[in-house]
């Protein structure tokens, strides 16, 4: 039908295709429907660039090389033709705003038009010229606007008319007001244009209309996040909404004042939270809001009393539908504590007080979320009661386990409660009571939980070391190559079993018999057939498995005999909570003197209370102390612009860091194991630690150098030593307890001469490094009237390494001259030492290096950061700063033989094929790989006839190989690398180079 | 984003109904029978905009019929309630004013045999939706 005359077979065959096409489907198809994009109907067109955006949507690899295509569509003198490519562009936008900045000008003179009504009267809906087209321009404007003053400062004018037109009083007006309102805030901002805009959300926040007022509570959410003194000016309206007989407009408002909240408002907020949470009874509610207040309460916490409360009323509602991190991190809180040790002990002592209150009420009953925090607690750090001794704890922990309605799981939870107490209580009845039934329990894990107790409640030495009183946070470091397991295998290969074969071995064993069988792509139908080329090897790799089980029964029997259980008794002592501690930063919270609050509200009230004593009713009086109450602390600051607001309150609430580190290695020689673990508190709260928490918990998989800046390692090195003393002090139990496969695993010794020895080797002189490495050339990315700071990459083997040279163009000495780069998840930053120039003399250059390492491929990201300095006056400034970084700064020559690349490609489970068209000047094999090579730095291993082979890996070391075939003037691309998402990066990149040439 | 399009009428039963995302067949009786539930127990005071799990339900009311739209977080809630009274406007057009709006009931009934061939977005001419409708 694609090709058949008649125009409404066409019509029809696109919008089957755009409905119900799937994926493999698409090569087929693809270049009949990009043919269809210069017919001559402008009906065809459109619904041609709609099938288009469909397949974009499901497979955005395959339709790149036609981006071309989709300018072309978007400069089509159909408006509808035109108004379907947007979608499109929003969402290319959306994935990647950089690449199509050049495109502004064109969506702003589009938006000029249609505001301006120069379309066909057909588009009007209700005498507004095509409203949701306006609205589609303004999302794009935003998107592209964002953070970059140049493209911004191009749409300032349209959106200016755009807010004058849009005045109509109709309901579509308001919704392109509103998105123009979201738009102004998103782009570099503009203070005529603020202002107009807030305008706006005040007629929207004091409309009658409730839809109205919906959609200005949100925009007043959006917006509150960049300028808090806009609550003030509509505090009443919100305290009014607050209390609406609509639960959506409620929960809108509770939605703002979340994102309001600090330290001085933080019990109001909480509290007017908790009442929407006992009304309302609505899963997904109460998961979302739940995780809200818990993220409120560690940030800004108040007193012990408080937070500890507030946390019960959470876990109480919450109860098992919460999510999981919650009560992990309410755990770790409490048992890594924050700055001062006694506040430590309090926050602990009120915790245990208060869940015994708890279990003493009868007939309550509790999610097992929360009985499982309390069991943790419980066992914890029961020891800090004087009134209760630890057999009165274990007494009540025990008419828990004997309840029916606790489930399977929280007993065990509540054994490992138990166990850790026992060694405290001396003699009891009721352990050896317990002991005795849950020993013949039907549940295996209760019963192996049962025994263990059993056998240490017989040695109570061992079990006084192997569960040390408030010791939870300190890490355990276990052999993961099992080595104390080699005289049992030795024994079982000497008795003639089967070595052990690791599982891509086997995979590859597996796969290289079916070699033959699937090597050779079948003409156009390439992904369905790459698709179960992929299966293939899973499903016997599977079967594989199981066989080679069988080889090492042996081995897993032992293993698996002592899995069960444990991993919970364990999880408890420490390992488990930091596992989980992905958001470490910012849930400190620090102990705020409830007086000064009380003082500050009191003033607020009593000032307003004073001038509108005599017009105001009671309850407006109410309403007015809620309200000073819900914002106070917005006023103080609305002066301070919003960095300086986010610093003090990370200032405030800064935790002790714990910075961590897998360095050396330690022996213990009974056990033939190898702790390579030791936990160090620094004092001083490092700016970056953050870096280093997040860097630690990703490392802890593979082996990773730590490249710290040498300031940090230095303080550490000295306190090492008692340290790893202190560690193999503490006596490590029987092999068995650390056989479970989930532990935390530390890769053995890493010197740290060594890594000195590399710190210093980075910090040589980077002048060498530039003649010893290829780097980009200069760039200016940000100036003043001060100092100018340009940027270049220089690619080293190993990282990529990130150079700001700082310029002080003025004729005055700088002090403090520092450079910070935001955090983005996909990237790993680390300052390179001497970096933190104390002085910059008058028109002198300085640089800042920082290497880079990547987490996980992207196309194009962002790294940006500012700088900030002092001037001789002491005058402090900043400036911002962006930079690019584009995957293929991280790609790097893979210099392997064919051989090494036959096996890699075997072991490699992920893959992507792809035919590109050449142009001519590349038609021949030689040719085409050699701009491969120039532009993504792949390495050429072979070429054999029509086939070539090559290689790069994904810094810091994930390997990619890429097989090409020509025929005719197509390239056939056939990538394959052990990361699921890489080749499909790369696949684009080469697209991109092989059309651009 | 548009993630679902219904038309139910006062008694709870669907008279149209069209996803932009894959729902499967059973759950989608069970969504419909909650978000059919979650419009009815408004009142007309209270804002046509609904959270329901993680994405918004936008309804209007013509008589005894509803018309609920599925949208995900960044949608912008009046576009997409003027879409809706659009999508009303344009099948008064479509049928030539046969029958006042408290009829359209039948006219959907009428529509369904033939849902293929009624492709709105043909009628929309260039009133974009924000989310093509094919």
């Amino acid at each position: 039908d694609l090709q058949s005359t008649n125009l409404v077979e066409v019509c029809m065959a696109l919008t089957v295709v755009s409905q119900i096409f799937p994926r493999e489907m698409i090569p087929a198809v693809l270049p009949l429907i990009e043919d269809k994009l210069q017919h001559s109907k402008e009906i065809i067109r459109r619904k041609a660039v709609l099938a288009l955006y469909k397949f974009h949507l499901i497979a955005p690899n395959q339709v790149q090389h036609i981006h071309i295509k989709f300018r072309k569509a978007l400069c089509d003198r159909d408006v509808g033709v035109m108004a379907a490519s947007l979608h499109i562009y929003l969402r290319m936008i959306k994935e990647n705003s950089s690449g199509y900045k050049d495109l502004t000008g064109s969506f702003v003179t589009i938006l000029k038009q249609v505001v301006g009504g120069k379309l066909p009267v057909d588009f009007n809906y209700h005498s507004v010229p095509a409203p949701w087209l306006q609205i589609q321009l303004l999302r794009i404007l935003g998107l592209l606007g964002k953070d970059d003053q140049r493209t911004s400062e191009l749409m300032y004018d349209v959106l200016d008319e755009s807010l004058r037109r849009a005045e109509l009083n109709h309901n579509v007006t308001y919704a392109i007001l509103f998105e123009c309102v979201h738009t102004v805030y998103s782009i570099y901002p503009k203070s005529e244009l603020l202002e107009k805009a807030a305008k706006c959300i005040g007629k929207f926040v004091l409309s009658p209309k409730i839809n109205l007022k919906y959609l200005g509570l949100k925009a007043l959410t959006y917006v509150i996040q960049q300028d808090p003194t806009l609550a003030l000016q509509h505090q009443m309206t919100i305290i009014e909404c607050l209390d609406h007989p609509d639960p959506i407009i409620k929960r809108e408002t509770l939605e703002l004042l979340y994102r309001i909240t600090n330290a001085q408002n933080v019990t109001v907020i909480v509290q007017k939270m908790l009442e929407y949470l006992h009304q309302s009874k609505e899963e997904y509610v109460i998961v979302n809001l739940v995780g809200k207040i818990a993220e409120l309460a560690e940030k800004y916490a108040p007193d012990n009393a408080w937070f500890i409360q507030t946390m019960n009323a959470v876990f109480s509602v919450g109860g098992d539908v919460m999510h999981p991190d919650i009560p992990n991190n309410f755990l770790r809180l409490l048992a890594e504590g924050f700055d001062d040790e006694t506040e430590d002990q309090q926050l602990r002592l009120y915790a245990v007080q208060s869940y015994l209150t708890l279990l003493d009420m009868e007939n309550v009953f509790y999610p097992q979320r929360f009985l499982q925090v309390m069991s943790w607690v419980l066992g914890e750090y029961s020891y800090l009661l004087d009134k209760e001794t630890p057999a009165e704890v274990i007494a009540k922990l025990y008419k828990l386990l004997m309840n029916d309605s606790v489930s399977s799981e929280t007993k065990t939870w509540l054994i490992a409660a138990v166990t850790k107490l026992t060694p405290q209580a001396h003699s009891s009845d009721t352990v050896e009571r317990l002991i005795h039934e849950f020993t013949i329990s039907l549940d295996t894990c209760m019963r192996q939980h049962a025994f263990e107790l059993k056998h240490l409640h017989e040695n109570v030495e061992l079990m006084k070391s192997l569960l040390p009183v408030d010791r939870s946070c300190e890490d355990l470091a276990v052999d993961a190559s099992l080595s104390f397991l080699d005289g049992f295998v030795a024994e079982g290969l000497s008795q003639g079993a089967a070595p052990y074969k690791p599982h891509h071995q086997r995979q590859e064993e597996k796969l290289s018999q079916e070699k033959v069988l699937n090597f050779e792509p079948y003409g156009l139908s390439f992904s369905s057939s790459g698709f179960t080329g992929r299966q293939s090897p899973a499903g016997i790799s599977l079967g594989s498995d199981i066989s080679g089980n069988s080889a090492e029964t042996g081995l897993k029997e032992t293993n698996s005999l002592k899995l069960e259980g444990i991993k919970k008794l364990w999880g408890k002592e420490g390992y488990l909570p930091k596992k989980e501690s992905k958001t470490g930063d910012e849930s400190g919270a620090l102990p705020i003197p409830q007086e000064s609050i009380m003082e500050n509200v009191d003033q607020a009230i009593t000032k307003k209370d004073q001038s509108q004593v005599l017009t105001q009713s009671k309850e407006e009086k109410e309403k007015q102390l809620l309200a000073s109450s819900l914002f106070v602390g917005l006023g103080s600051e609305s002066t301070v612009n919003l960095l300086g607001k986010a610093d003090t309150v990370s200032h405030k609430f800064r935790r002790k860091s714990k910075v961590k580190e897998a360095k050396s290695g330690e022996t213990t020689s009974t056990h033939n194991m190898t702790c390579s673990s030791f936990s160090s508190l620094s004092n001083v709260a490092y700016e970056d630690d953050y870096y280093l928490n997040t860097l630690h918990d990703r490392g802890d998989k593979e082996l990773k150098t730590f490249s710290l800046n040498s300031e940090l390692l230095d303080s550490e090195s000295l306190t090492e030593l008692p340290l790893v003393e202190k560690f193999s002090n503490c006596s490590l139990s029987t092999p068995s307890l650390f056989a479970d496969n989930s532990m935390e695993i530390f890769h053995p010794p890493q010197s740290t001469a060594a890594s000195v020895a590399k710190e210093s080797s980075l910090a040589s002189p980077f002048l060498e490094e530039t003649t010893e490495y290829i780097h980009s050339n200069a760039m200016e990315i940000c100036n003043n009237e001060t100092i100018s700071v340009s940027s270049y990459k220089i690619w080293k083997d190993d990282c990529l390494l990130m150079v700001w040279s700082v310029t002080n163009k003025s004729g005055l000495e700088l002090k403090s001259a520092n450079l910070e780069i935001f955090p983005v998840e996909n990237f790993k930053v680390t300052e390179q030492p001497g970096c933190c120039l104390p002085v910059t003399e008058a028109e002198s250059t300085r640089s800042f290096q920082y290497s880079v390492q990547i987490e996980k491929p992207f196309t194009e990201e962002i790294l940006s950061g500012f700088i900030s300095y002092h001037m001789m006056d002491t005058h402090s400034a900043q400036l911002e700063f962006s930079v690019n970084l584009s995957l293929l700064d991280f790609i790097r020559p893979l210099k392997i033989s064919s051989e090494d690349f036959g096996k890699l490609w075997l072991s490699f489970a992920n893959d992507v094929k792809q035919n590109v068209k050449m142009s001519e000047s590349q038609a021949a094999l030689p040719s085409a790989l050699k701009t491969l090579q120039q532009k993504l730095r792949l390495h050429i291993i072979e070429i054999i006839g029509n086939e070539g082979l090559l290689a790069c890996q994904l810094l810091p070391s994930i390997p990619c190989l890429l097989h090409c075939r020509v025929y005719a003037d197509v390239l056939a691309l056939w990538f394959r690398s052990s990361c699921s998402t890489l080749p499909d990066y790369l696949l684009y990149q080469c697209q991109k180079v092989m059309e651009g040439s | 984003m548009i993630k679902f399009f219904l038309m139910v009428n006062k008694q709870g039963q669907t008279r149209l109904s069209k996803y932009y995302e894959h729902v499967d067949i059973n759950k989608r009786t069970l969504l419909e029978t909650e978000v059919i539930k979650s419009c009815l127990s408004r009142s007309n005071e209270q804002c046509s905009f609904i959270e329901y799990k993680d994405f918004k339900l936008i309804y209007r009311q013509y008589a005894a019929l509803f018309i609920v739209v599925g949208v995900n977080d960044t949608e912008n809630e009046m576009a997409i309630y003027e879409f809706i009274h659009n999508f009303v406007e344009v099948l008064d057009e479509y049928f030539s004013r046969v029958e006042p709006i408290d009829e359209l009931p039948k006219i959907c009934s009428a529509l369904e045999p033939q849902q293929a061939c009624f492709s709105p977005d043909s009628s929309f001419k260039g009133a974009a939706s924000t989310t093509p409708i094919y």
